[in-house]
């Protein structure tokens, strides 16, 4: 039986390229997505259209794939790479366009947990959609994410635990923000594979994220939320 | 296929040889534990207890634990020949989904969020826990199927290059040996090779799970 007949990315018109990067992201082929990338941008695509259109949507459906169970950490992790080598091409392009954040982050997983592998995922999702992402890494005491804050002074505090036994940690942390008087100076968001939206509500989060690209999404919604408040303020 | 191959990748039930008095327990136990519930039977000899494990394959795919346990207790009620059923599985990475089914079907499952709390004694691997996060354990389950369930299940023999997200965070190996076996001990001394991590070997023998399948059996709450 022959070979599969090679696509040629170069030859592919700018709606079929994006559908293949698309495909190739979700395969987890760094390679072809770094040529698509640089192919789009050869066209005159600009860095943040390439971002969005390709590298963020094709991230999209391939959350949408691991929520549904069709794919698993392995395939994410692979398509994540890959979405990172185009981020890689897209970075230098995207601080040159001097264009507003749409945010600033600071995010990182709890104390006792050192399980990343979905908060990396966040951060690449808010880093796509336009966000400033401080990472602080994994097994936070409060006292880290309070330095980060006062360092970085961000919109959004992110927190991400996979354990039970380490979830009720984020609650440590928010009661210390009121204790100090600076809970409402932040959006607090909180995601991880043990929690829902009742645990968020309970220790007084703003929202819980259930994937990457509900977080995404629901910072973006957030801080536009805050931002119109404050300038009718 | 061995026994142990079965108990990774197929729904394996252990009936007693000649069923005895006292209530008719039915344990639904994760595969990757069936030899040391087994264990905890035949120390105790119990005749009156039936053990039905899952794949121990379904570790790598958390989510799908408690659909299947769920699945396993409504086709035990559906039997109506048990006295009691009890899930010995922890939380097991299903982020407190299988608490809300067995809480559902009014039965408890075993301590703690995974296989090796309840095999180290869940306060004892709390301690070990807090005194070094950063530990990747292995248990004699995982000493013998790493490669099928850490290498080939992650798809590390594939994809090498995912080892650092996968551990690139861990600090050293914890082997948790349930029993005394120096081949285990080799192949752990292999597993923490291949992730590049220090082994440290502790002999916990069955920890929490003999007493509290003791006092399931026993009738009592655990």
């Amino acid at each position: 039986m022959p070979d599969e007949e090679e696509i040629v990315l170069r030859e592919l018109t700018d709606e079929e390229l994006v559908k293949q990067m698309h495909d190739d992201l979700y395969d987890g082929l760094a390679d072809e997505i770094v040529e698509g990338t640089t192919i789009l941008l050869e066209r005159g695509w600009s860095a943040p259209e390439v971002l969005d259109k390709s590298l963020v949507e094709g991230m999209r459906i391939v959350g949408i794939d691991f929520r549904d169970g069709v794919l698993f950490v392995p395939e994410v992790l692979l398509a994540a790479n890959a979405m990172k080598a185009g981020m890689a091409v897209l970075r230098p392009l995207l601080a040159e366009t001097g264009a507003e954040r749409a945010g600033r982050i600071v995010i990182g997983t709890v104390k006792g947990d050192i399980h990343d592998i979905g908060k990396n995922l966040v951060a690449m999702m808010l880093e796509g959609a336009g966000f400033e992402v401080i990472d602080i890494g994994i097994n936070n005491p409060v006292e880290n994410y309070l330095a980060a804050l006062e360092a970085h002074r961000p919109d959004i505090l992110g927190m991400s635990a996979l354990l039970t036994t380490t979830m009720p940690y984020m609650k440590v942390v928010i009661d210390e923000l009121v204790a100090k008087g600076i809970r409402d100076d932040y959006i607090v968001l909180v995601g991880g594979a043990p929690l829902n939206e009742e645990f968020g509500k309970a220790i007084g989060a703003d929202a819980y994220c259930r994937d990457a690209a509900v977080a995404a999404e629901t910072a973006q919604a957030l801080v536009r939320s805050r931002r119109a408040a404050g300038s009718q303020a | 296929m061995t026994v142990g191959s079965r108990l990774f990748a197929e729904e394996v039930a252990y009936e007693p040889a000649r069923p005895g008095g006292g209530p008719r327990l039915l344990v639904i136990a994760c595969g990757a534990i069936a030899r040391e519930v087994l264990a905890v039977i035949r120390l105790n000899g119990w005749s009156n207890v039936t053990l039905r494990c899952l794949p121990g394959k379904l570790h790598n795919t958390p989510r799908r634990i408690a659909e299947r346990v769920d699945a396993g207790l409504r086709e035990a009620e559906a039997e109506g020949r048990w006295d009691r059923v009890f899930v010995a599985y922890g939380d097991c990475g299903t982020g407190g989904e299988l608490d809300r089914v067995v809480a559902a079907h009014g039965v408890q499952r075993l301590p703690g969020d995974h296989c090796y709390a309840f095999l180290a004694g869940v306060d004892n691997w709390l301690a070990m826990h807090e005194a070094e996060p950063r530990t990747f354990y292995l248990t004699d389950f995982l000493c013998r199927h790493f490669e099928r369930f850490v290498i080939k299940g992650l798809r590390l023999d594939e994809h090498p290059e995912l080892l650092p997200d996968y551990f690139g965070n861990y600090r050293r190996v914890v082997f948790l040996a349930q029993t005394d076996d120096p081949a285990l001990v080799a192949r752990a001394r292999e597993a923490a090779a291949y992730l590049g991590l220090e082994l440290e070997v502790r002999r916990t023998g069955l920890g929490d799970l003999r007493p509290v399948l003791e006092r399931v059996a026993g009738g009592r709450q655990t």
